[in-house]
């Protein structure tokens, strides 16, 4: 990797201030995806500004008819909060569904977020929950978050702090994995909460997206044998060596069906 | 005293060190002085290089110094030889164009060697490498082996790409047998290209004496002897004596770690040439690129068989990719270890096998776990199960029909091997007890009653290891022996340390070596230590491929005990004022026959460092060296069964069960025999359904180089492993030992494709079998 320089706040002010002093600073959390994309010098940030050390961005709590989840938090931490698995256990199971044990001991869902891989896990979380992203400066609805390939609302230099989840009725996150990656080729989260179904799809298109055709047939019949087909557009669907565009869209119908069963729809 | 190891389950006594973390690989070695070598490599699949700046590099801070090819030239580098040349059906030697370890004019793979750059730290030589400028002239790339005849030419030397065009067997025969037969099977498949991807990637750290005029090489080499002599006699000039190679803690190979390579050759020229140590560790991405590769065949087989289901002929016709140069033994691995063992376990008359060998733009393809009798075994042992589905007949009692009864051996095969020694029914018959063979329609309907396919597969393999008398291998284009080395050496105090030319990358022969020495030479264990990978200290030695080291290297070790024994005796008799052909040896004694009086091996040992009362005419010392020939093969043979479930609704194929009965003749040690089944099954398993080394055909480019993409084997993609055995004892040397290493890699591809298209109600389907191929297969399926 190239040189840069390092700095390890302790607070979200120190933080932004590191971040703005910096000629082209970068954020780290676990480092999953910044340190291989440093050691391949595929990225020559002038500074690179640690969060591990921000108390602020920790922890997970109850408050209002959401969890609310630090930026910091790790994919292990999700997993295994009893708080999670009691109010939400679809996230838990999502979050103890990425990756391999080191992976989810180091990343966060700050970091998995900011990044926006389009075959990222929760992103569909955070969509199909229907979260909401806070920031420095502002709150941001998960719909409005995840904007394109490797893309997302924030603005230069702004910081993820964390991301509230309202407790849904009932939810179920499936996952068809990427058998060499592990990543998603097709990740559903399902979540219905009184009468609104929400179905958002990762994996499968260039950005998480909500599929309406299923959310439709799911809001006049929560059962898994209502779901059908995907309305998602094939032309725009991912295709490569692991998967064509025609088996993700099939691969979308299944595990929505998957996750609605296991939602107890 | 002995300890009776032999056919004891001993745990492997190196694990401590390597799960301790005190294994001593070659990149935890560190030389004074040392630069680190970082290589620029083509971007491009095909290029001629016009022009390579170096001035900015060179005033790269930290860089030493930038070379290419001309440099190399300069001080007369040779090519990278192909150690073994086989002659087409033309009486034609084979197309071996020059491969040199910089390139000189074009670039014939993405990762082929453009320059070096040599600086005090591995960023620094990054920061030069990156500054390095290369003038490309692009040219069309071609990386399909189908394309490849008529394609753009990689080399002069070979203008339509063909590097020879081979023939074994009797072609008329097989016309005469196919113009009777009462059925024809025949089927089209390819044999995917796969990535080697051992955990320790390639590494070497070269050092000259400008004091001695000499060199040190240290290596992840399999065989360091080898690798010393092909860079002395064909590469660099520098002579043996000059030359030392050490191989020490090495993590994996699986044939990667045989051949010479660009990367260790300039290290070892440039390390005169700067005056100081340079060392290289490849990283995981260029393994992906510039690790030899392995498989990658297109073949059509067809299989003729009289009105009973008898076979009577079989005709193969294969094309096998070399890549973009002839790696060091890339020639023989789809000739004479492939075509070969095409008669399988059965009693075939005529069989008849064409190859051609092309060159493409990508990675050199050479040996690999189960080198060409694996990709013999999958044409075979899938054109046997779709025999049997057009003919209705039961996988196993095809099978049983054909096979060769154990009262035929020794075995002439039409395809130019003698199997000695096998019983190919017993193995078949444990295997469908223990997998339950005649509860499977019952399990079937269960899995249908839940919506799932249920598939059972057969494979019923042979291969040829312990490689090999040298006179055949001679007489078939081999440029060296294969014989192997080994010296015992007691020291005074009686404990005694076994030098062998084997290499241990993985297979626990610091334990099974050890087992086999306490045992013949009745001293415990722990007396005995195991030195192997280090040609300053070990004579003449051939190394580790081919699951030839207990065969091979074990017989040597066997060989030079026998001579220990011999002295022994003379000064035992000497000892005990008897005659010598009066001392029986047995449990580490020599004793008088008939009598109480004996001496240890310890006293023995002393005797013969501190002769005081000593036989006039004999030598001091108790130091045995033995060279051990094979006379043949050895020919490890056995059924695997493996039951698959598939999704119909993913096409996600789950393992259920895999049974593994094989015959390795003795076993000295059935933990490590065990464990050397799973990994090879592991690797069977990864070829079948997961491995897939694939180039992009506009670019050229590797669209499988990291494990984003190239999806390895995991725990949770394996069932638990039922291993068992049968023992018909290798008539041939003298531990009555086959090999086991690579059976795993060669019996399980073809038992899990016909399981999942057993599953399916198909005939065939390519590997690796994904999720999406077996999906679409079974949409057909159930639409029909
Ligand atoms: C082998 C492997 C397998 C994986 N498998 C999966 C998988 O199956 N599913 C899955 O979803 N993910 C997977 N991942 C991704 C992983 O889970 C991490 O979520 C991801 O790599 C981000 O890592 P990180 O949290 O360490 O963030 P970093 O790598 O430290 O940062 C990632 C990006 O986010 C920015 N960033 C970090 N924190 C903040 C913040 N608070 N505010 C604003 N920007 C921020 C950084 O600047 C950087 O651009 C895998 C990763 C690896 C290496």
């Amino acid at each position: 990797m190239h040189d840069f320089g390092y700095h390890r706040p302790t607070t979200l002010a120190d933080a932004a201030a590191a971040l703005e002093s910096a000629e082209d600073g970068k954020l780290m959390a676990g480092g999953q995806t910044m340190i291989p994309t440093l050691k391949q010098r595929l990225a020559q940030p002038s500074d690179i500004v640690d969060l591990g050390a921000v108390e602020a961005l920790t922890g997970i709590r109850e408050e209002g008819g959401a969890l609310a989840i630090g930026a910091m938090t790790t994919h292990a931490e999700v997993a295994a909060s009893d708080l999670v698995k009691a109010r939400i256990p679809a996230l838990a199971n999502l979050a103890g569904g990425i990756g391999d044990p080191q992976v989810r001991h180091r990343g966060t869902i700050g970091g998995s977020i900011a990044n926006n891989d389009p075959a990222a896990d929760y992103p569909a979380g955070c969509v199909g929950l229907g979260a909401t992203i806070h920031t420095g400066k502002r709150q941001i609805a998960a719909d409005d978050f995840f904007t394109g390939l490797f893309e997302t609302a924030l603005e230069e230099n702004e910081i993820v702090t964390a991301v509230s989840f309202p407790l849904p009725g009932q939810a179920a996150y499936a996952k068809f994995p990427n058998p060499a990656s592990r990543y998603a080729i097709v990740g559903v989260m399902v979540a219905q909460t009184g009468d609104s179904v929400r179905v958002a799809v990762t994996g499968a298109g260039p950005c998480v997206f909500r599929d309406r055709a299923i959310e439709a047939a799911l809001s006049s019949n929560f059962s898994a044998s209502a779901v059908g087909t995907s309305s998602a557009d094939e032309s725009a669907l991912n295709s490569d060596i692991h998967a064509s565009a025609e088996y993700r869209k099939h691969l979308i119908g299944v595990m929505a069906k998957r996750a609605v069963a296991a939602a107890g729809g | 005293m002995p300890d009776g190891s032999v056919g004891q389950a001993v745990k492997r006594r190196e694990d401590r060190r390597f799960l301790t973390g005190k294994g001593r690989y070659v990149d935890d070695i560190h030389r004074p002085g040392e630069l680190t070598a970082v290589f620029v490599r083509s971007p491009h699949a095909h290029a001629t290089v016009k022009s390579v700046h170096i001035d900015a590099a060179m005033a790269s801070p930290g860089v030493i110094d930038v070379f290419v090819g001309a440099d190399m030239e300069q001080d007369s580098i040779g090519s990278l030889p192909c150690g073994w040349t086989v002659t087409d059906r033309h009486g034609e030697p084979h197309k071996s164009p020059p491969h040199f370890p910089l390139v000189r004019d074009k670039a014939r793979y993405v990762g082929d060697h453009i320059a070096v750059v040599l600086a005090e730290t591995l960023e620094q030589a990054r920061d030069g490498a990156e500054l390095v400028e290369v003038d490309y002239d692009e040219l069309p790339a071609n990386v399909e082996i189908v394309k490849a005849v008529g394609g753009p030419p990689l080399h002069e030397e070979a203008p339509d790409n063909l590097c020879y065009d081979w023939v074994l067997g009797d072609e008329a025969a097989v016309d005469e047998a196919f113009a009777k037969a009462h059925h024809i099977t025949k089927l089209d498949l390819v044999n995917n290209r796969l990535i080697p991807n051992p955990m320790e990637p390639r590494a070497a750290i070269a050092e000259y004496d400008g004091g001695l005029d000499s060199y040190t090489l240290w290596s992840t080499s399999q065989n360091p002897h080898l690798l010393r002599l092909i860079l002395s006699a064909f590469v660099t000039g520098i002579p043996e004596t000059k030359l030392r190679i050490i191989a020490p803690d090495i993590g994996g190979g699986f044939g990667s770690k045989i051949y010479c390579y660009a990367e260790e050759t300039v290290c070892l020229w440039a390390s005169k040439r700067v005056g100081r140590p340079v060392r290289w560790t490849s990283d995981r991405s260029e393994s992906f690129l510039a690790d030899a590769h392995g498989r990658d065949h297109v073949t059509h087989v067809e299989l003729a068989m009289n009105e009973t289901g008898e076979f009577i002929g079989l005709k193969v016709a294969t094309r096998a990719n070399m890549g973009a140069y002839l790696s060091s033994f890339a020639s023989s691995i789809p000739t004479y270890f492939y075509a070969t063992l095409l008669a399988g376990q059965y009693r075939t008359p005529a069989i008849f096998c064409n190859v051609k060998a092309v060159f493409t733009n990508t990675a050199p393809v050479d040996a690999y776990r189960g080198a060409g009798r694996s990709e013999a075994t999958y044409p075979l042992e899938r054109i046997v199960e779709v025999a049997a589905r057009e003919l209705g007949m039961d996988p196993a009692e095809i099978r049983r029909k054909n096979f060769i009864r154990p009262d035929q051996f020794p075995y002439n095969t039409p395809v130019a091997l003698t199997y000695d020694i096998g019983n190919y029914e017993a193995s078949l018959d444990e295997a469908m007890r223990m997998i339950n063979y005649r509860g499977f329609s019952g399990r079937k309907a269960e899995s249908q009653a839940r919506g799932k396919l249920r598939g059972i597969g057969f494979s019923a393999y042979i291969e040829a290891c312990g490689i090999a008398p040298s006179s055949v291998v001679g007489s078939l284009g081999a440029g060296v022996g294969m014989w192997e080395t080994a010296q015992v050496r007691f020291n005074a105090t009686g404990t005694v340390s076994v030098l062998t030319g084997s290499h241990a990358h993985g297979q626990g022969h610091e334990t099974t070596f050890s087992q086999i020495v306490s045992d013949t030479l009745g001293v415990p264990m722990e007396n005995v230590e195991i030195v192997h990978g280090d040609t300053g200290q070990i004579p003449m030695a051939m190394g580790t491929y081919g699951s030839r080291s207990l065969a091979v290297g074990g017989s040597a070790i066997m060989r030079a005990c026998g001579k220990i024994i011999d002295k022994g005796k003379k000064i035992a008799a000497h000892l005990l004022e008897a005659s010598v052909e009066d001392i029986e040896f047995k449990d580490g004694n020599f004793t008088v026959a008939g009598t109480d009086r004996s001496k240890s091996m310890a006293e023995v040992a002393f005797t013969a460092y501190v002769p005081h009362n000593y036989p006039e005419d004999l030598e001091p010392g108790l130091d045995e060296t033995a060279f051990y020939d094979p006379l043949n093969f050895t020919y490890p043979a056995g059924t695997h069964i493996c039951e698959v479930e598939i999704d119909p609704e993913t096409g996600v194929t789950e393992i259920l069960d895999w049974v593994a009965v094989d015959d390795f003749g003795k076993v000295i040690n059935p933990l490590i025999v065990e464990g050397q089944v799973h990994g090879g099954v592991a690797q069977g398993v990864g070829q079948a359904m997961l491995e897939h080394g694939i180039y992009d055909s506009g670019s050229g480019q590797l669209l499988t180089g990291s494990y984003m993409d190239y999806c390895m084997p995991r725990a949770d993609d394996l069932p638990s492993f039922k291993v068992g055995m049968i023992e018909t004892a290798c008539a041939h040397n003298p531990l009555g030992v086959k090999g086991c290493g690579e059976v795993g890699a060669i019996a399980a591809p073809p038992a899990l494709i016909n399981a999942i298209t057993d599953a399916l109600g198909i005939m065939h389907l390519e590997m690796p079998a994904t999720p999406e191929k077996v999906w679409r297969l079974a949409q057909t399926a159930a639409a029909e």
